[in-house]
């Protein structure tokens, strides 16, 4: 018996949301971005949820990952570069919502 | 029984006589070998066992670390002077990495590689703010820099400013994107194909591909 993948919700140029949430335990998604909005770029494949794998059980459902893309100055409020520069972050998908439409 | 991290020091304030008084030589450098941590501990004891048991030899285990320093960035030189005299290798690198190393004999593992081209318009830098993600298949072990807290935190929070620290102008015209390895990719940086190296060879190319032109807080080296 086998647990199914979660399915993907998203789609490259799909606006998101990163969750705004402190969980313990093995988090890959960076406490700076939470909270922020962004662009799907990709979507990467599906990977063993690593907050499961970390404690040795079996990362599942495994879940889809997706490179999001960012703008600096959005994410910085004192970023000092140009307001093109960007930060593209693999973030799963469970960590993600439907962003606010454009 | 000596505790795990207590520092043997010569701190001590008892009398004997080996020497401390007659010289002035600097003080001496202190080992990084000798006080066991608690995984130092467990790695040696669970490799001891598995070397008693037979399953298997020390002989291997010296091997793979042989094989795991023998990594370079000469890998990614390869992959990059490649792709810079082959337009279709090109594409096909950009469009599915692990396919195309392998088609170049490099084994690309159980992670998904990453293509970043540079170009006119965008400049691409690669950091790991969590940890120290880099593809050490085709970059070998990453320099001390990458691990350190201050790039990991200032790539992405400054890039501009540590990339100027790193010898690197980026006009405001070009985009700077930064890549944070957070979770199962791993990133190459495709640097440009610096002027005046048409009609170089492949392997005079790779030369100037350095290690952190491939991370992306450099360009290739000009030729000459």
């Amino acid at each position: 018996m086998s647990t199914p993948d979660a399915g993907p919700r998203f789609r490259a140029g799909d606006r998101v949301r990163v969750r705004f949430a402190d969980a313990p335990g093995h988090i890959r998604t960076p406490w700076y971005i939470r909270g922020h909005a962004g662009v799907i770029e990709r979507l990467c494949g599906t990977y063993g949820n690593p907050e499961e794998l970390a404690f040795n059980r079996p990362g599942t459902p495994r879940q889809p990952l997706y490179r999001v893309r960012f703008k600096q100055s959005q994410v910085w409020p004192d970023y000092r570069g140009p307001a093109t520069d960007t930060v593209d972050i693999e973030i799963f998908q469970h960590w993600l919502e439907p962003g606010d439409a454009a | 029984m000596t505790a795990p991290n207590e520092p043997r020091t010569h701190d001590h304030a008892h009398e004997h006589d080996h020497g401390h008084d007659r010289g002035t030589h600097p003080p001496a450098r202190p080992d990084t070998d000798d006080s066991l941590t608690y995984y130092k501990t467990m790695e040696i004891a669970v490799r001891e066992l598995l070397i008693e048991k037979g399953i298997i030899t020390a002989d291997e285990v010296r091997g793979a670390i042989e094989a795991m320093d023998a990594r370079s960035p000469a890998q990614g030189a390869r992959i990059v002077a490649h792709a810079w005299t082959d337009p279709a290798y090109k594409a096909r690198l950009l469009a599915d990495p692990n396919a195309a190393v392998r088609e170049l004999g490099i084994e690309p593992g159980a992670y998904k590689l990453v293509v970043l081209e540079n170009t006119a318009t965008i400049h691409n830098l690669v950091v790991c703010t969590l940890c120290s993600c880099y593809p050490r298949y085709v970059l070998g072990l990453p320099p001390d820099w990458y691990k350190s807290r201050a790039y990991r935190s200032r790539a992405v929070r400054e890039p501009r400013t540590v990339l100027r620290e790193f010898g690197t102008e980026i006009s405001d015209s070009v985009e700077v994107r930064v890549h944070d390895s957070t979770a199962d990719m791993r990133y190459l940086v495709l640097p440009e194909r610096p002027a005046g190296t048409e009609g170089m060879s492949e392997a005079k190319l790779a030369e100037l591909v350095t290690r952190d032109s491939m991370i992306g807080v450099a360009r290739a080296r000009a030729p000459g």
